[in-house]
């Protein structure tokens, strides 16, 4: 251990998505030595796959918008479980954030009088995102990455920390391994900022790629960090769903911005179906206003297209439930015949792309396939609303390893801004706090036990194949806590989850230790287990239907769950959980969002045939 | 398939047989032999829906992205060979050590804006973004650096080149409407722009269609060419800045 390789920093940044490198630009700013550390190359962290675009009240588009507006639509969105706070700065912040990046070389599409274009997407109430076509997340993750770069930031690529290093308490540093070589690597840190992500590998249909296996959770669980809302993950609508290779893959909510539409195997428009009085008074009841809508918001409804993730995912699931889903298994998402073919592919380049190419579909002739697909997880390590410190001294969080902003359920577009606004705070927080804080002291005791269990899987006696564990995993994981959840399903869960956790432990890696995929995956399968279990309890807690937490025994919203987080943490090295009372908003805040409180049963399994 | 295996030192073509679905690609191909056969195998990949410009390899000897070729490309039964990107040195396997495009971009100079509008905006039309746009689709999969002959097959170029991907990096800057940094110098001291002879190897396997050549190289060689040899151009450009060609069209009446 003492050849182990060490370096010293202020603050310590990991992972490279946008908020990460966001977080790594304004500590750096602000005279931190700053270092980003990412398992994958620089540039290729899930933020470049995001397409539809930066949701910010810019107004450059519908004068009428602003953050009230959009801060109104975003706790409406997240049926009212949001930290407010979040909601309000995100609000607030998210256009600067956005022309932060103008000024850093990021070319958004334009109107027709040079400023950002803007475009319609689910649950916002005006045209509202920036975007680049449809490959939104690529220009953003370029110029942060090329501002970082730049800035003379140190990166440490395809790098992986496994452990938080703590001091009474405080995190100070952190231990991993180089991917490519496998040796250890050690960081002192002032300060640490989690940028790590989500976990939607413990799915198998899932948007997500191998990187999203709950890293930053699992680390701050094991520093003794508050976990909160886990139970909250969001099936987005529209995944690809044939042929077997590519299913899950994301198609961009874009596409029904820009004019397309969810159709049954009948041809019918059935979203009209399943407008839940929460959103009624938004939302469109006809396929004439609705189509209106597009050209003239001020006198038409939202489209029920455009209705936020969780409720259009639990429509398309029940649609075809009741046996009115495509050959497989999906439904209709029909632009071509509703748009011109060169808008489709000057407004959707990727998506014409990836149908072609992977699908031998032409979407401005044939209509796409399409069912959920795990996206996104809202909950994640609890964090002060104003700084991202975690319950853990020393300890920052930003991005969608962090909760709170979104609460039950995130709009599309908001991500995107959560990660610059919220990245650039723990950012500035981070670097304040190594700053004024003492010098991180590392137990040399502590990190030899790390250590030990990285190179430990190399050691054991098992035959068990991780790729076949992680596997059984993401089908447990999607059978049994998916859109529709149930009790004895859940408690189900629990059992195959903790059979996994010993299967894992006898998984045997073979080969060396030079760049190893089955034992990086050895080592990430603790993470995945202990973040589904976090899942699964919290959504066994949860006895309501809020958002993408939606129980078929308990098929309502109840306001006093509404009133309430799932707090998870981990004690003694056992998983704890309780809830505690989310903050209220003050009154001037509350009158924006308005009094109604969602109610009615959400749509938990087939629609009758009642058409 | 046959999958080269090995490291630094040398390796080998394996041959592999595993189960396959209908619209399988060479990366779908590839997990499956990790998770059958050999759970060391190192190959590097994301989003596996050609954005992120991870899985770079040699298919058949050409340079392709695994997640976007299809095996129904290849007739039943034909031999499928998959090899790890020749310009760079390999790690294991499938990986290579790109870190020389990562020391590369630290010697681009950094995009620099000019003042804002008098209303505080920033004003730019899409048909002055327009052409910035598409070298901005580079998903950085290297692959025209992989294929571009002047590094290809010398190493020892590789210390005054910086290759296609840097090219259409500075086309970008350079065609940047709000960028005021001059880079013309460097580019013809330093990046090296002047070993390239147009074959468009690197247009070729470009899986974002960038016209690397048409767009980006031709038109960078030319700027370098008026502003090194053309007197006039180079006083110019001494006195205004390098901005003169970029007079922005008539404002359209304002959008709703």
């Amino acid at each position: 251990m003492n050849d182990m390789e060490r370096h010293e920093y202020d603050v310590v940044v990991i992972g490279a998505g946008g908020a990460g490198l966001r977080a790594a630009i304004e500590a750096n700013a602000l005279g931190a030595k700053t270092a980003i550390v990412c398992k994958s190359l620089l540039g290729k962290a899930h933020t470049v796959m995001a397409e539809g675009g930066i949701a910010a009240a810019l107004a450059n588009v519908w004068k009428e918008d602003n953050w009230r507006v959009h801060f109104r639509d975003t706790m409406r969105g997240g049926k009212l479980l949001n930290n407010w706070r979040m909601a309000q700065l995100h609000a607030q912040e998210a256009p600067d954030r956005v022309l932060e990046l103008e000024e850093w070389g990021a070319l958004f599409d334009r109107t027709k009088d040079g400023l950002i274009l803007q475009r319609d997407f689910g649950g916002h109430r005006y045209a509202r995102l920036a975007h680049v076509g449809d490959r939104t997340g690529l220009e953003m993750i370029r110029t942060l990455q090329n501002h970082a770069v730049a800035s003379g930031i140190d990166v440490f690529m395809e790098c992986t920390l496994r452990h938080l290093l703590t001091d009474g308490g405080r995190v100070v540093g952190a231990v991993g391994y180089w991917r490519d070589s496998g040796r250890l690597i050690a960081f002192g840190a002032g300060a640490v900022v989690l940028a790590t992500g989500g976990v939607g590998k413990a799915w198998r249909i899932t948007s997500n790629s191998w990187e999203y296996t709950g890293d930053g959770i699992a680390m701050a669980l094991e520093a003794g960090a508050d976990l909160i809302d886990m139970e909250m993950t969001q099936f987005h609508p529209t995944g690809m769903v044939w042929p077997p290779s590519v299913r899950g893959l994301l198609v961009t909510e874009g596409v029904r911005g820009d004019g397309g539409t969810l159709k049954n195997s009948k041809g019918e428009r059935f979203m009209f179906k399943y407008i839940p009085d929460f959103f009624r008074a938004d939302t469109a009841d006809t396929e004439e206003e609705a189509d209106r809508w597009y050209e003239d918001k001020r006198n038409n409804r939202r489209t029920p297209d455009l209705l936020p993730r969780d409720e259009v995912a639990r429509a398309i699931n029940s649609e075809v439930k009741a046996g009115r889903g495509t050959e497989h298994g999906g439904v209709i998402l029909d632009i071509a015949s509703r748009r011109p073919a060169d808008y489709i592919k000057r407004r959707l380049p990727s998506m014409y792309h990836q149908f072609k190419e992977l699908a031998d579909v032409d979407i401005t002739k044939e209509a796409m396939e399409i069912g959920p697909t795990l996206h996104y997880i809202m909950g994640g390590i609890r964090v002060d609303a104003d700084t991202e410190q975690t319950t853990v001294p020393g300890l920052y969080a930003a991005g969608e390893v962090a909760a709170g902003m979104h609460g039950a359920n995130r709009l599309g577009g908001n991500s995107l801004s959560d990660l610059l606004v919220f990245g650039r705070r723990a950012g500035a927080s981070a670097a304040e706090y190594a700053k004024r804080g003492a010098t991180p002291r590392i137990d040399g005791t502590q990190l030899g036990q790390f250590a030990d269990r990285i190179a430990e899987p190399f050691q054991r006696s098992g035959n068990e194949n991780p790729y076949a564990v992680h596997s059984a995993l993401q089908d447990t994981m999607q059978e049994l806590v998916g859109i529709i959840r149930t009790r004895s399903e859940l408690e189900e869960a629990l059992v195959r989850v903790e059979r996994l956790r010993a299967r894992a432990a006898r998984v045997r890696v073979t080969g060396t230790r030079r760049y190893n995929p089955g034992w990086h995956l050895a080592l990430d399968l603790e993470n995945l287990i202990g973040v589904s279990e976090a899942v699964t309890r919290s959504a066994l807690l949860r006895e309501e239907s809020r958002g993408g937490h939606t129980r078929e025994d308990f098929p309502k919203p109840d306001p006093r769950w509404g009133a309430q987080n799932v707090v998870a943490r981990k004690r003694d090295g056992r998983l704890e959980l309780v809830t505690e009372p989310i903050p209220t908003a003050p009154d001037e805040l509350q009158r924006l969002i308005g009094d109604d409180k969602p109610s009615g049963e959400v749509a938990v399994a087939a629609a009758g045939g009642a058409e | 398939m046959k999958v080269w295996r090995g490291d630094a030192n040398g390796g080998e073509f394996v041959e592999f047989r595993v189960p396959s679905d209908p619209g399988m690609v060479v990366l779908d191909v590839v997990h499956r032999i990790q998770a059958m056969h050999a759970p060391d195998l190192a190959v590097r990949w994301n989003c596996k829906a050609g954005k992120c410009g991870s899985c770079s390899a040699e298919i058949n000897g050409h340079p392709k992205l695994m997640c976007m070729t299809r095996m129904n490309e290849f007739a039943e039964g034909a031999e499928i060979t998959v090899s790890p990107v020749k310009t760079f040195p390999v790690i294991k396997d499938l990986v290579t050590d790109v870190s020389f495009n990562y020391e590369k971009a630290k010697t681009i100079p950094p995009f620099k804006p000019k003042p804002k509008e008098a209303d505080g905006t920033r004003r730019m039309y899409q048909e002055d973004v327009d052409r910035v746009q598409e070298f901005h689709k580079c998903i950085e999969c290297f692959l025209c650096q992989d294929v571009c002959h002047v590094i290809r097959d010398h190493d020892e170029n590789k210390a005054s080149f910086s290759g296609p991907r840097f090219f259409v990096r500075l086309a970008a800057l350079e065609m940047h409407p709000l960028d005021t940094n001059d880079r013309l110098d460097l580019i013809r001291a330093k990046q090296g722009l002047g070993f390239c002879n147009i074959t468009k190897c690197c247009t070729e396997v470009c899986p974002e269609d960038i016209h690397i050549t048409d767009n980006a190289i031709i038109p960078l060689k030319e700027r370098v060419v008026s502003a090194h040899y053309d007197p006039i151009a180079w006083a110019l450009r001494r006195v205004r800045g390098k901005r003169d060609q970029f007079a922005p069209p008539e404002a359209e009446p304002p959008s709703a």
